[in-house]
């Protein structure tokens, strides 16, 4: 496999349309300067021309080779970039194929080295690849078979282990993982710059007419009810659309050389693998809503794999909302023991207590009086601040779930954290793959004899915070986690204070 | 059973270092000042009030650079055990950090326009995490030298990714 090869011929046809909507803004404003003219049409159409002759320049342009130790891709017209990867660097391989990719037959493969200090660094992308060369070099990349001595017969390949897969009643976490909240936002701020750049007016359609009178002629408070029932009602509809885009079909599998399999979506579908050397935990999260309804999901721990946002979490994801039954059942198989994810976790006392309580008190009173002195600064009306004030019982509520979340444990050779209140993260992270530790004590810490651990580590979040935690439990968790690490500095009885 | 207590790190930080964080901090404040008094020219009137304000940044700007170097000084140690590297670093948000020799991925050494004015350098260690890289502050320029010299020679020592 050590020739230069191309991508998939089919991507002469893929490329030009995925550069025509990039050209679009482009190529409107060739059109509108060509219309004055008289011929826009011509130039907008030498302007289509040239996009798609870009397009499947790429496809010339573009060469790759696997070679015994590294991945090599060369690409550019004018400016010709050569990018090599190492193998052994390799620590993930991520298949991606959008709708159109997949009409086509035709996947995106990403390869990555796991360079999780720089956003998308150090990532190669082959944009076209044929599915089965692409299922074939994701196979060859990752689980690197050294080359079979001629004699040998070829090992029969053990099939993959399902670990879990998508139950259609899992849809019906849909709804509460407000991923439509952003969606749902583009299209409006979409939708609100079209009618304002097109000139229309929203006034001139009679149903939207309707109901904005409706609107602004009900009372206040029910105007206010309504607008928040149909803003629910539709964040609800395109977070249920979001998730099963994102998930249907999901499955993760185990194989039994040394990696996980996510493979997931409906129009786009992506395949990411995970290897299990570079797996150091799981996480499980839940986010309040999702809590409330006894969801969550499980999140990889593992090196070059930095924890993204949105619902697919950077490509981390191992199962999307779920059962929180469930969303432990799958982590304790990742993980291979059950009990850090089912024991009991150590409370962290009163005076871990007594601080998220005053914390929330703090936050709460800062905003009443920053409201209110803007109140009286700029003539606002009475109710902002008032409804500061009434936002009481939410800080008292919110720092007493904050404090039951807290807990932590060290469960056999791993380490376990708990907290969060809007969104509660339980995670059990390995011994070894914690690399050292940050022991953080604010001024207010110190006074109530509290300390934050931060297990740092080259997986997932980078740290992994113990919160408010006694100082001498914080040591010995340290020295449970990394035995020896600690003991030079460490001082038995003396009562000398670190600060 | 004597709980255990985490001693702080052996060596202190360069005295100079003192001076050096009280500049760094005056730099800070003379900003303010600065818009303070660019506001006054460019607006004018409150006069009464303008006086207030800076007066006020005076104070802050004294108290901060009189309080918070000394403080500092108290806090900022660091020591190279065997098998880790020990640091101690802030003033009212304190942070020790302890990394093991053998996860040390780059050790450097910054000295900033300011730094040379007082012959002082930092280092820092990092490992493969990007949450914490270790920081020592202050520290003379020789000794800034040395320890550069020995943590590469003891991190070259062992093997693997370190990751």
């Amino acid at each position: 496999m050590s020739d230069w090869q191309r991508l998939s011929r089919r991507m002469l046809l893929i490329h030009p349309v995925q550069e025509i909507p990039r050209a679009l803004p482009a190529l409107l404003g060739v059109a509108l300067a060509g219309s004055r003219s008289g011929n826009g049409g011509l130039w907008a159409l030498v302007g289509v021309g040239i996009a798609v002759g870009l397009g499947m320049m790429r496809w010339f342009t573009t060469t790759y080779r696997v070679t015994e130790d590294r991945v090599e891709v060369r690409q550019g017209l004018f400016r010709r970039r050569l990018l090599a990867v190492s193998r052994d660097r390799i620590r993930t391989v991520d298949v991606t194929a959008h709708a159109f990719h997949r009409l086509l037959g035709v996947t995106r493969v990403t390869i990555g080295t796991g360079r999780s200090d720089r956003e998308g660094g150090g990532s190669v992308r082959l944009d076209g690849l044929d599915a089965r060369v692409a299922a074939r070099l994701r196979d060859d990349l990752l689980h690197r078979t050294p080359a079979p001595a001629p004699s040998a017969a070829p090992a029969p390949a053990t099939p993959p282990t399902e670990i879990a897969r998508l139950d259609s009643r899992w849809v019906r976490y849909g709804p509460f993982t407000l991923s439509g909240v952003v969606a749902v936002g583009v299209v409006a701020g979409f939708a609100a710059n079209f009618i304002n750049e097109a000139n229309l007016d929203p006034r001139q359609y009679g149903v939207l007419r309707d109901a904005a009178d409706q609107v602004r002629d009900a009372p206040l408070v029910l105007a206010i009810v309504e607008v928040l029932v149909v803003a629910m009602v539709v964040v609800a509809i395109a977070s249920t659309v979001g998730y099963v885009l994102a998930f249907w079909g999901f499955r993760l599998t185990r194989d039994p050389r040394g990696t996980l399999h996510v493979t997931r979506g409906l129009l786009t579908t992506r395949a990411t693998t995970i290897e299990e050397r570079r797996l150091h935990g799981v996480e499980i999260s839940e986010p309040l809503l999702l809590r409330a309804v006894r969801g969550a999901r499980c999140i990889a721990i593992a090196t070059g794999l930095r924890v993204g946002r949105g619902a697919e979490r950077g490509g981390s994801l191992l199962l999307p909302p779920a059962p929180v039954a469930e969303a432990r059942r799958v982590g304790a198989a990742i993980v291979r023991a059950t009990a850090p994810l089912e024991c009991p976790l150590a409370s962290h006392g009163p005076r871990a207590r007594t601080r998220r309580f005053t914390r929330a008190l703090m936050g709460w009173a800062a905003l009443v009086v920053v409201v209110a002195a803007a109140s009286a600064l700029f003539g606002w009306p009475g109710w902002p601040w008032q409804a500061a004030l009434a936002l009481l019982p939410f800080a008292l509520a919110l720092a007493a779930d904050r404090y039951r979340s807290l807990g932590h444990a060290v469960s056999g050779d791993r380490l376990v954290a708990r907290a969060g209140s809007l969104v509660r993260r339980r995670s059990v992270l390995a011994h070894d793959g914690i690399i050292g530790w940050n022991i953080t004590r604010t001024l207010f810490q110190r006074r109530a004899g509290l300390t934050t651990l931060t297990a740092t580590t080259a997986a997932g979040h980078q740290h992994y915070d113990v919160q408010d935690v006694a100082l001498a439990e914080a040591l010995r968790v340290a020295e449970a986690a990394t035995p020896g690490l600690l003991t030079p500095f460490l001082e038995t009885g003396a009562a000398r204070r670190a600060a | 059973m004597p709980s255990p207590a985490l001693r702080p790190p052996a060596h202190r930080v360069s005295r100079t270092a003192i001076r050096y964080w009280a500049a760094r901090a005056l730099g800070g404040w003379l900003v303010i000042a600065a818009a303070q008094v660019g506001w006054w020219i460019a607006a004018g009137g409150h006069t009464g009030l303008r006086i207030a304000g800076l007066a006020a940044t005076v104070a802050l700007a004294a108290a901060h650079a009189i309080v918070m170097p000394q403080w500092r000084y108290r806090v900022h140690r660091w020591e190279v055990a065997p098998q880790a590297v020990y640091t101690r670093a802030g003033w009212l948000r304190q942070e020790s950090r302890i990394a093991p020799i053998s996860r040390i991925q780059t050790v450097d050494s910054e000295r900033g326009p300011l730094e040379q004015i007082f012959g002082l350098a930092n280092v820092t260690v990092t490992t493969a995490s990007a949450a914490g890289p270790l920081e020592i502050d202050g520290l003379d320029y020789a000794t800034a030298l040395r320890l550069v010299d020995e943590l590469t020679t003891a991190a070259q020592a062992t093997r693997g990714d370190a990751t």
